[in-house]
């Protein structure tokens, strides 16, 4: 049986209730929006690049505890990194919550590595990753609403 | 496996839980085979009523029989399968309408569910009456369903929708109806119980109010049906749709009433087998009703599980349910409501089934993940009605709803479930 403390670790708990980051980005040049119908989590993603370097982001919206956790690790994790540097963290990330992932994957994922619990919870795979798939939306430069449905 | 005698049988013998005041929940329970399991370890409690419910024995007993005994296809074959396929379909119709209380069988359309049947009116007597300017008055509470059907209808048409809105109690604000109504509106289509909140609707008022104007009125009763004795005839309902599979019965089958009058002026709605009476490649004449409503073979063994599941309503006694359900129902407004943080989202005078709730600052979703590791079945989310969510002022809820066999016990799971969310919030 899957253990609720694996899924709703302290800092997870923690990042949910002060979520890091968490504001409008006044000089942002690249924004997207993310949506889950199925729950109704709302995010924005706010990036300041500077040339393929992410000198700055932020995010705000509403969510469920996995879902604000995710998103407020998620800016603490890609700040300074290039474009490819965080489509690789998403990648590594992806297949920690899927359950996809490697022992190595996690070392490499650092703090990120609480959110290994989620793979034993599928329905809320969604939830940790739509900070991440609205990021990458972000950084494609779509302006649509990206929804994870 | 036993198959159950003849379950056809409408309005049989009262069973003895019905036959005395006392309605004996435990043994009901037993008729649902579903419930006796466990889920991550522990008792299953089934509170997602509204979104589907459990199927009895004798449901899944008339369905193997059907296809056992007598499957073939309906209104063709001459041989006595056939026969008899369309004695049990028609069998089954005749239950729907008794159950509705309507004046005759064919005017019981079997449609895919509540959705199929609004959707099926729109199509039909929406575009055969609605034109540019027109408008069609829906209600602040309706599901999805009720909702974006006439949406297509309007934009289609060029017609208007008109919204009677919602006070904070989640009540219909009765004097807006009325100044809505007017020489413009073509048709109301109206819950009678919201899905998201739980409120019961005065449809009767409510079609009495269109009728003073000539307008006539859907009901959806998805969420009724199951709860509530429904009379489409003491309601004056123009249409009432309803689903099996919210009442104890299969998925992808429902029913949608029609009064004869209008069904017959409506144009058909899906072409095709068992709606013609004659087909040449210059003219169709299109079959009677129900049949013109009917295109296809039908959902054979999901009519004759519907109508055993609500002759099982009937030997249970729908007034019966009703009062059970209420009972549940007030114990769980009552232990909910004392938990910290819980905040009621539909507190209706006139409420049934369904306890919306919020258990602030925690969001429904993780609420739903902690009770389902406690066995805990509940709906989070905006239960498909996105617009009550944002008249509320939340993103989503979680809903307990329940059915004819849940307990207070349960209800006392669930309280000890969102004490177990707050420890873990804490």
């Amino acid at each position: 049986m899957a253990d609720l403390r694996d899924l709703y670790q302290e800092v997870i708990l923690e990042h949910s209730k002060q979520p890091r980051n968490y504001r409008e980005l006044g000089d942002a040049n690249h924004r997207a929006e993310g949506y889950n119908p199925l729950c109704g989590d709302h995010f924005t993603v706010y990036l300041k690049m500077d040339g393929e370097r992410i000198q700055d982001v932020s995010f705000q919206g509403s969510g469920c505890a996995i879902s604000k956790a995710s998103a407020s690790m998620m800016t603490q994790s890609v700040k300074g990194k290039t474009l490819a540097e965080a489509e690789k963290i998403f990648e590594r990330f992806h297949k920690l919550v899927t359950g996809a992932g490697h022992n190595g994957d996690q070392e490499e994922l650092g703090k990120l590595a609480v959110f290994s619990g989620v793979s034993e919870f599928p329905v809320r795979v969604k939830c940790a990753t739509l900070a991440w798939h609205t990021l990458h939306a972000a950084l494609e430069g779509k302006q649509d609403t990206i929804s994870t449905e | 496996m036993t198959i159950a005698p003849n379950t056809y049988t409408d309005f049989g013998p009262p069973s003895p839980a019905a036959a005395h005041a006392g309605y004996d929940v435990q043994r009901v329970r037993r008729d649902f085979p579903i419930l006796a399991q466990k889920v991550h370890g522990k008792p299953l409690v089934y509170l997602d009523n509204a979104a589907t419910t459990q199927k009895p024995q004798r449901v899944l007993d008339a369905i193997i029989r059907y296809y056992n005994e007598e499957n073939a296809n309906v209104h063709r074959g001459v041989h006595l399968l056939s026969e008899r396929a369309t004695e049990a379909y028609e069998r089954a119709r005749g239950i729907a309408q008794r159950f509705l209380n309507a004046a005759r069988p064919e005017e019981i359309i079997f449609v895919r569910g509540t959705t199929e049947a609004i959707n099926l009116v729109a199509q039909t007597y929406g575009r055969h009456n609605v034109v540019a300017g027109d408008e069609i008055i829906i209600t602040a509470m309706e599901h999805h369903s009720n909702i974006v059907p006439w949406q297509m209808l309007c934009q289609e048409k060029g017609a208007r929708l008109r919204v009677v809105p919602i006070n904070d109690r989640g009540e219909l604000i009765l004097e807006e109806y009325e100044k809505l109504l007017g020489p413009k509106t073509k048709l109301v289509a109206v819950g009678h119980v919201s899905n998201a909140l739980g409120t019961i609707n005065p449809v009767r008022r409510i079609v009495e109010l269109a009728h003073q104007q000539g307008v006539p009125v859907l009901v959806d009763g998805a969420q009724a049906a199951p709860r509530l004795k429904v009379d489409v005839r003491g309601l004056d309902a123009d249409f009432y749709a309803f689903s099996g599979h919210k009442i104890y019965g299969p998925t992808g089958i429902g029913v949608l009433y029609g009064k004869t009058s209008l069904l017959d002026a409506m144009p058909p709605y899906q072409g095709g087998g068992d709606m013609i009476s004659s087909v040449s490649f210059e003219k169709t004449l299109y079959n009677k009703l129900p049949h013109k409503f009917e295109a296809g073979t039908p959902h054979m063994e999901g009519a004759i599980g519907l109508g055993a599941a609500l002759e099982y309503v009937n030997r249970l006694g729908i007034e019966n349910i009703t009062a059970h359900e209420q009972d549940v129902l007030v114990y769980a407004t009552e232990r909910v409501s004392a938990v910290p943080g819980a905040r009621l989202i539909g507190t209706a005078r006139e409420k049934t089934g369904v306890l919306s709730f919020v258990l602030e600052p925690i969001h429904p979703h993780d609420i739903g993940t902690i009770l389902d590791q406690e066995g805990i079945a509940i709906r989070t989310g905006h239960h498909c009605a996105q617009p009550v969510m944002r008249r509320f002022g939340v993103p989503a809820t979680a809903r307990a709803s329940f059915g004819l066999y849940n307990t207070r016990e349960e209800v006392d799971a669930l309280v000890r479930g969102l004490n177990k969310v707050r420890e873990v919030f804490a």
